[in-house]
């Protein structure tokens, strides 16, 4: 698509052999490419693509609840709606939104490598992302699923439809992570610039770091507990089946030990985007790099010790559940550091106030909400009240959904001028973000407020009461879809602009600013050597190895 | 280029199988090694889910468990194992062969592993379809008469799951070691090059000892 335009921008001196977008042009050279930076527009236009699937399901599911009973859908299809909306969100959009899109897009050109260290293995991950897309939008054909996203047996073993073709979909998904995840950690450990030691190495890498030690310690035990239920199904094994002398909660402990660190494959990404956005546009250095650093790993690794805190009400003693509950508290110190530590960054630094950093600041204030509506049901007293509740569907969108979201625009409107070389209508884009934040509230706020009054989660029909919460939940949608299409349209109409006039328009101070953009195929001419710190803004930056950033 | 960042450029290494993204062939080596050990790592949580799988039920129904496992050959699973652990010794004969450029060693050591897995197999083969003739099947297809003690089923639900996943490990590591035996009767193993036989011989070892753990749960239970 960028072809047409690129001659306008010759006689840059960069673009003497071309960019990666046209060398090698040719679709075939797209589809057989090894490239991480064509990987990851790639991966970037599918998620687009199935964002847009699975937040036309959401809005659906909205416009049904606008009235009590049936609007517009019956109760059957309402339930193939909303685990359509979770699976696509979830698999195909959440998870490898970031790391896989602007993760795989990034992470080489900030360490300073030529690409990831399996190019191979990442188009291999982009092709099972493609599979399992196929299979999942496959199920729509053989009946639906009606399960919910997250397959609870025993229902998902006896009910019809889908669930198989889903479920498998969910695994091979599955892969495509595992193979993000090795090439992320084999890269940063290997394919850092030649004197860039651990510490210099800009945030964003910690947090896709600590995101790929989540991908691979996590989804193979997905894999297999995806596959028990396939069995389940077909074989009738019985591991799942209490008739059958299986347990029905052990597959909920199987799934929610996946699932539960799954949910910080979302947000670390996240984290990573602001760690590079707010430095750059608070022209400051990061304040506290060691402790965001750190607090990324523990979050990894703590988040292998509380998913039992999705089943307080599921049948377990009262003391393995004051265990998890004090762990899931515990989880939110790591998470609270980062955001003193972003705040701190922006304290007394040169705020511009330009898109990407709207989208930061909007990430801070919904991950704020999002994260302290957890401690309610991380409470054990609280969360038998606000169990599987619109209080619960609330608190995870703005964690998963909202925080998710506006790290993915955040991120992808600092690199877009990377990506594509071009600038996009900094007013247009910067209302896209306002009205988009003001969308979201308008839907999940109230949501909070239905489900600490009794609204149930999932349920098709409710109380006359609670209709005038919806309709503002329902109207509040209308406003996120309307924020988000000037989002992509502002981004889209910026490619008619010529191509190759910003190299670094924000002033960033990490690798990837330090060669032209879009940048040529292999990145760099010759090997990039980092002189300073990643956020180093002081007028004479301090060269590596004398001082630590924190100075 | 900005003022910021002087550039070198790196010192050509002429091997033919230098990827062009590393810098040298030490560099490729060592990052194909963190690929494979973290595959390593996602296929024993693989196989752990399993494992936690198979503990909780066999705490839950010890007599069935206890019951069923009689149906299991014992020599035949001894005699696998015993397979498998020289077929791990003639693996690392492979490694060794190649990093000190024997080729015909090479070809030698990889054959031998790829006729032991191939014994595996075939003993496999043989317990599988004694329990076919049986009735011992997972799930709705158990059909064997007599039984004393009810929910041997669940057994053979994991005996064939797990067995069988390790089989399938089994037939793709045949495959992994066909193509290494293609590339050294072509040559292109050496002391430079040899790190495609070395990680194909680290899995090969992570899935003989996934059977040095399935052989005592299922064969061995006391």
């Amino acid at each position: 698509m960028a072809n047409a335009l690129s001659t306008t921008a010759t006689g840059h001196s960069a673009h003497l052999h071309g960019d990666y977008l046209d060398d090698p042009p040719g679709l075939r050279s797209w589809l057989t490419t090894v490239d991480h930076k064509r990987i990851g527009l790639m991966y970037l236009w599918s998620v687009t693509f199935f964002m847009i699937v699975g937040g036309l399901f959401a809005m659906l599911i909205r416009l049904e609840h606008l009235t009590p009973g049936r609007t517009i859908m019956s109760a059957e299809q309402y339930n193939r709606v909303f685990t359509l909306h979770g699976a696509v969100m979830v698999f195909l959009v959440i998870i490898p939104a970031i790391p896989a899109a602007l993760g795989n897009f990034a992470l080489p050109l900030l360490l300073g490598a030529r690409d990831v260290a399996f190019p191979r293995i990442n188009l291999m991950s982009l092709y099972l992302y493609w599979t399992g897309a196929l299979m999942a939008l496959g199920t729509l054909f053989m009946g639906g699923v009606d399960t919910g996203w997250t397959f609870y047996t025993p229902y998902s073993t006896t009910t019809g439809g889908g669930v198989t073709l889903m479920v498998l979909a969910a695994f091979v998904l599955g892969f495509s992570s595992i193979f993000t995840g090795v090439n992320f950690i084999a890269t940063v450990h290997k394919l850092r610039a030649p004197g860039m030691g651990w510490f210099d190495m800009p945030l964003f890498c910690w947090g896709m770091y600590s995101t790929a030690l989540i991908q691979i310690l996590a989804t193979p035990v997905l894999g297999i507990t995806l596959l028990l239920l396939v069995m389940e199904r077909v074989l009738h094994i019985g591991i799942f089946d209490p008739q059958l002398g299986g347990d029905p909660v052990l597959f909920q402990h199987f799934f929610w030990f996946y699932s539960h660190p799954a949910v910080y494959i979302m947000i670390l990404p996240a984290m990573a985007v602001m760690s590079e956005v707010i430095p750059t546009f608070s022209h400051k250095t990061i304040f506290g790099y060691k402790a965001i650093a750190f607090s990324s790993v523990a979050i990894a690794l703590l988040g292998f010790l509380v998913w039992a805190h999705h089943m307080f009400v599921a049948g377990m003693s009262t003391y393995a559940g004051a265990i998890f509950s004090f762990l899931t508290f515990f989880i939110a110190i790591p998470s609270a550091i980062k955001v003193f530590n972003w705040i701190a960054t922006m304290w007394q630094g040169s705020i511009e106030l330009r898109t990407p950093m709207l989208y930061a600041i909007a990430f801070l204030l919904l991950f704020t909400i999002g994260g302290l509506t957890g401690l309610f049901l991380a409470s054990l007293a609280t969360d038998v009240h606000l169990h599987d509740t619109y209080f619960v569907v609330a608190h995870f969108h703005f964690v998963m959904a909202g925080s998710n979201l506006f790290g993915l625009l955040a991120g992808l409107h600092y690199w877009w001028p990377k990506m594509y070389g071009r600038l996009y209508n900094e007013t247009l884009a910067s209302l896209g973000c306002v009205l988009t934040f003001i969308g979201f509230n308008a839907t999940f706020l109230p949501q909070f407020v239905l489900g600490s009054r009794g609204m149930p989660r999932r349920y098709f029909n409710y109380l006359p009461q609670f209709q005038a919460l919806h309709v503002a939940s329902t109207i509040g949608s209308w406003i996120l879809a309307a924020g988000l299409f000037l989002a992509l349209a502002t981004l889209l109409a910026s490619l008619r602009r010529p191509k190759g006039m910003v190299d670094n328009p924000w002033g960033g101070k990490t690798l990837e600013w330090m060669t032209s953009s879009p940048p040529p195929t292999h990145n760099f001419e010759g090997q990039p050597l980092p002189q300073h710190g990643p956020y180093d803004y002081r007028p004479v930056p301090v060269p590596l190895g004398v001082e630590r950033h924190e100075g | 280029m900005s003022e910021a960042t002087t550039t070198v450029h790196a010192e050509p290494e002429h091997s033919p199988f230098l990827q062009h993204h590393f810098q040298g062939m030490g560099q490729q080596f060592d990052a194909s090694k963190i690929g494979m050990w973290l595959f390593l790592v996602t296929e024993v949580l693989l196989f752990g889910g399993l494992f936690v799988g198979y503990a909780i039920m066999h705490a839950k129904h010890p007599e069935a468990f206890m019951q069923a496992h009689h149906h299991l050959s014992r020599p035949l699973g001894t005699l696998n194992t015993v397979v498998l652990l020289v077929s791990s010794f003639t693996m690392v004969m492979a490694v060794w062969s190649a990093q000190t450029s024997k080729r015909k060693l090479l070809i030698l050591f990889l054959s031998l592993t790829l006729l032991l897995a191939c014994v595996f197999l075939v003993v496999k083969g043989f317990e599988y379809n004694h329990k076919f003739e049986e009735g011992l099947l997972p799930g709705k297809f158990y059909t064997h008469q007599g039984d004393t003690v009810p929910g041997q089923f669940m057994f053979f639900s994991f005996y064939f799951m797990m067995t069988g996943l390790h089989g399938i490990h089994v037939l793709a590591g045949m495959g992994a070691i066909s193509w290494l035996l293609r590339r050294a009767l072509r040559g292109d193993f050496s002391s430079v090059y040899f790190g495609p036989v070395d990680l194909v011989g680290l899995y090969w070892h992570l899935v003989d000892m996934i059977w040095i753990y399935l052989f005592p749960l299922m064969y061995l239970i006391s």
